[in-house]
Order: structure tokens, then sequence, then C-alpha cells
């Protein structure tokens, strides 16, 4: 509380000072004049001035929140955005996050010597750092481009959208993407990854005054094998309940086998619309692959998946072998009383994910994984 | 760790079994959805496939002054290709198909029918075999397709795979997939 009157209060003399200046140029002076006529004669002398402007803070504030919404977003500025997401692009697209590459050579170790499924993990291990040492896209399919934007209120999203997907062709064009989004019927491309959907935007507002965009790159290859299933679900005698859950979720990954580029990572939600319910699947691998579920019962439920999914034997790219699961995040969102989803969104080992926090010229102030 | 090298032929790809780490050089052809369906509905190929390898593949390539660089190539998964696949060996007289993920009984009757291999390569390992190119010989199809389905000419020196079906009938993905899914009733 104490920290949000220090703000306010900063903010009323900033405003003082905006309006001392303004009104020396003796412009809103006008709009003062219309309301209130013996103010017009005051506002002639700069020390009453003052004192008005204290007394009509409010109306300042309407003012100056109009003035603002008129505002776009000043060219350095976007420039800076610009520049910033383009950086977003290419780390993503090229260096794998830290948390991923921990758990790959940990499965490059598990795999038994001589045999493929060392082999394949090899070579994954080769390609990361092939990839980033040559700063080019660790695999060729750069996916659909999703971005997760977490704002401030009163955030302009279509002028940020303009300015990422400038950032989108620019990137595209230095190679850092595929030209990868074509025309659904007539399979056309349009050679700039633009286009209905594409990039694909997700924007939450929060209570923070700082942005952070969060980048992912999701290829086809593992989004073909992602699954939802309605609960209960007969041929597994799956109910509605978590061993219900566990049991298509295993499903899914036996029929998924070696397509999606395994080993991979499971983003699941149990419950909401069906459409939410893949969106959130989603959210679910933006976060760290070391953390795990606030709920007791769902953090026990990845770790099983992981476990029971590595006794399966369909190992990296499906040749048999130790690993076929790196992890697994399985969030929850309400359903209705009729509906029992269980969404999952298949994560190749080529997990392609980054995010930055933005400072005050949209300048890259932090990396988030 | 065996070879196979250009130019190919039936003959050596029959000698091939699942489960062998092959390493091939010599030419690669391009090709995935659009050309494979291009192909199924009778128009003639742009370039003749007999004895070559098909690989299923969308690399991202740069026009560069002298001419194209190819910046990432890594397998696109090759069970789209399913309903055609067959059809390519028997009209075409392909002798290899790379790609990832393995492929259906039509393909691996086709492999035994026409004498033909298909090969696992490391999905997503798009630098690895990027570096494996050594030149881009020619393309077909780009203006028609765009360039990640267009037919590239690629002359490779050691590109890494697995055979994971051969021409006598046998699959690795049929193996895996018939085991896991038996361990899978233990476990739930
Ligand atoms: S599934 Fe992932 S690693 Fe495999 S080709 Fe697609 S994007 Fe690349």
């Amino acid at each position: 509380m104490a920290k949000k009157k220090k703000v306010t209060k900063k903010k009323v003399t900033k405003k003082k000072a905006t309006k001392k200046k303004v009104a020396k140029k003796k412009v809103t002076k006008k709009k003062v004049a219309k309301k209130k006529a013996t103010k017009k004669k005051v506002a002639k002398k700069k020390a009453t001035k003052k004192k008005v402007a204290k007394k009509k803070a409010t109306k300042k504030k309407v003012a100056k929140k109009k003035s603002s919404k008129k505002k776009a977003l000043p060219i350095n500025l976007k420039k800076q955005l610009h520049d910033s997401i383009l950086e977003l692009i290419r780390v993503t697209s090229t260096v794998i996050p830290n948390d991923v590459q921990k758990v790959i050579l940990e499965a490059l170790e598990r795999e038994k010597k001589g045999t493929t499924a060392e082999y394949a993990m090899k070579i994954i291990e080769a390609n990361i750092k092939l990839a980033k040492n040559k700063s080019q896209p660790m695999c060729q399919d750069t996916g659909t481009i999703l971005f997760f934007v977490e704002h401030p209120a009163g955030f302009h999203q279509n002028d940020f959208k303009k300015v990422v997907n400038k950032a989108v062709v620019e990137a595209t064009k230095k190679g850092y993407l595929r030209q990868n989004s074509v025309d659904t019927l007539t399979g056309a491309n349009n050679t700039m990854n633009l286009g209905p959907g594409h990039p694909s935007f997700h924007f939450h507002e929060h209570g923070k005054k700082s942005i952070d965009v969060k980048l992912m790159l999701k290829g086809g290859g593992c989004e073909n094998v992602g699954a939802q299933y309605s609960l209960p679900h007969v041929p597994l005698d799956a109910g509605r309940d978590l061993d219900g859950v566990r049991k298509v979720i295993l499903e899914a990954i036996v029929k998924a086998q070696g397509k999606g580029c395994g080993p991979g990572v499971l983003g699941i939600t149990i419950g909401g619309d069906r459409g939410a319910g893949y969106v959130d699947s989603k959210e679910q691998l933006l976060r760290k692959l070391d953390d795990h579920s606030p709920i007791k019962e769902l953090a026990d439920l990845e770790k099983d998946i992981v476990e029971t999914a590595n006794k399966l034997g369909i190992g990296p790219m499906g040749f048999g072998g130790k690993t076929t699961l790196l992890g697994c995040k399985i969030g929850v969102l309400n359903r209705l009383p009729a509906s029992y989803f269980v969404s999952i969104s298949y994560m190749c080992w080529a997990f392609r994910r980054q995010g930055i926090n933005l400072g005050p010229k949209n300048e890259i102030k932090k990396w988030l994984y | 760790m065996k070879r196979l090298d250009y130019p190919f032929n039936e003959e050596k790809v029959r000698e091939l079994k699942v489960g062998d780490m092959v390493i091939i050089s010599g030419k690669l052809f391009t090709g995935r959805d659009a050309i494979h369906k291009y192909l199924h509905d009778g128009n003639p190929s742009p370039v003749d496939l007999k004895n070559q390898i098909i690989y299923h593949c969308g690399p991202v390539v740069l026009e560069e002054k002298d001419g194209y660089r190819v910046v990432a190539a890594g397998p696109t998964t090759s069970i789209r290709e399913e309903p055609y696949q067959w059809e390519v060996m028997r009209d075409h007289g392909i002798v290899g198909v790379i790609g990832k993920g393995g492929m259906g009984p039509k393909t691996l009757k086709g492999c035994q029918e026409y004498g033909c291999v298909y090969f696992h390569a490391i999905g997503g390992a798009a630098q690895v075999l990027a570096e494996k190119i050594k030149s881009v010989d020619n393309v077909y199809l780009k203006e028609k397709f765009g360039s990640p389905e267009a037919i590239w000419e690629l002359t490779v020196d050691e590109f890494p795979c697995v055979v994971t079906m051969d021409s006598h009938g046998n699959s690795l993905h049929e193996k895996v997939e018939g085991e896991s899914s038996e361990i899978l009733k233990t476990l739930i």
C-alpha cells in the first residue's frame, strides 16, 4: 500500500511539472478556461496556476489518459522492441534452454553404449552444440510461432503485434525461421510466416509494470502426435479420476512412439473445454522442467508418468531404449459437470522456448530460461 | 557401422538389415507431402528418380550470391506419405527412403516387392545433417510448392541413419510398437 501511495504521489508531482510546462506554452489553458472563467485570469499568473493544478488533479488525470491513448509507440522504442524480439527469436531457434539441455545429457548417459538409442542421443547432443555455435536453427521445422505476453494494464496489443510481425519477417529472411506458413486451402506459402493465426499471440494482463515475452517454437511432427481424450474412455476402461487420466496419457505416449522426435516432454491439462484445454496444455510447457505442480496429486502423477513411460522401451526416435520421456507437466482447469477432457501436447526433444523481460526502453533486461 | 555409396542400386540395399547403422554418401532428392501427392496424381517427375533415394525433408535454404546454401535439413515425419510411397517405389524405381518416425505396412510391402529400404535419420538434427550436405545441385518445382516442399537435389557425404525397415519384410517400428503395447497392458 505504502508503495502504491508513493507512486501516485510521484505521478501527481510529475503531472504538476508537465502542467507547469504546458501552462507556459499556453496550450491546455484554453481547456481550463472554458470550464472556469475566473481561472483564466489566475492562470496568467504562474504562482496561482500551481494551486489550480493541485485542486484539479483528477481533471488532469483524465486529460493525460486521453493524450496517452492517442500516442503511438515512439519510433526508437519500436525499433528497440523489434530488435529485442528478433534476438528472442534467434536465441529460441538456435539455443536449447538450460533446463532442457540438462535432461538431454542425463538421457544420453542413461542409454546403453553402442545401441542405436545412444547413437541417436549423441547426434542430438552434437546438433545442439552445432546450432548454438553456428547460430542456426537446431531443427529445420521452426514450428508454430507462439508468443505468450504478460503485460501491464493499458498495453497496446495491436501496436505490439505489428512490431513483432516485422521481427518475424526479418527472422525469416535471416534464416532463423523457415518459410513455414501456408494457406490451408490452397497450400500456397506466403514465405513470411504471416497469415491468419500466424504467428499466434496469447496475451495476459498482470499486475506488474514490466512486460514479459515468452516464445515457443512448436514443430509440426510433435504437434501431430498430441491427443485429446474425453473421459470416460471405454476402450481403456479409463474413468473420470486421476487413474483414468493416467491411462489415457500412457496410451497417448505409446501411440506417439518415435513420431514426435522423442524423447519428448508432455504438457497436459485436465478439464476445461476442448479449446481451453489444448491452449493450457501448451502453457504447461512454459514451466521449467525441474519444477513440479503445486497440487500434490498432480505432482505425483507428473513423476509417475515419466517413470512409467521410461519403462515402455520406446526409446529415442522409437529405436527402443530407456528414455522415452524427458518430462511431464500437468495442469488443471475447471470443467462442466458433463465434460472431462484430458488434453495432451507433445514437445519434441528440440524443445524451443525462451522468454525475455523487457526494460523501460524495450531492451532485453533479463532472459527467463 | 555400414556404408552405402553412390551410385545406389537394388542389390546394395537388399544387403541392409533392420538395426544397421548406415552412413550414406552420394545423391539425395528431398520430397515431402506436396511432391508425393503430385506424383500420386499421375504427374511426371521433373527428374529421373530411378535408383535414387528420396529424403523426407523440408530444408531451410538461403539464396545467396553464389547459389543456394542449406542451413537446416533434418527429416520430416514419414507416415504422411504412407498412402503414396509404395507407388513411388513401383513407378519411379527409388531404392531408398530417408525420413523419421517410420512407415506402415503398405510401404513395408513395397520395400519387399520393389527392393527399397527405409532409413531413419535423427529427427530434429538439422544442423548435424546439414553439415553432411556438400552441395545443392538443383531444385525442382520450387515455384509451384515453395521452398520446403520443392525437390532439392543434394550431394551428401557420410549422412548418418539407421535402417528401421528393410527389404525383407522386417520393421523395427512394428517390433517396438508391438512390444511397448504389450508392456503398456501390464502398467495400466
Ligand atoms: S518434431 Fe521437433 S525435432 Fe522433430 S522435426 Fe519436428 S520440430 Fe524438429
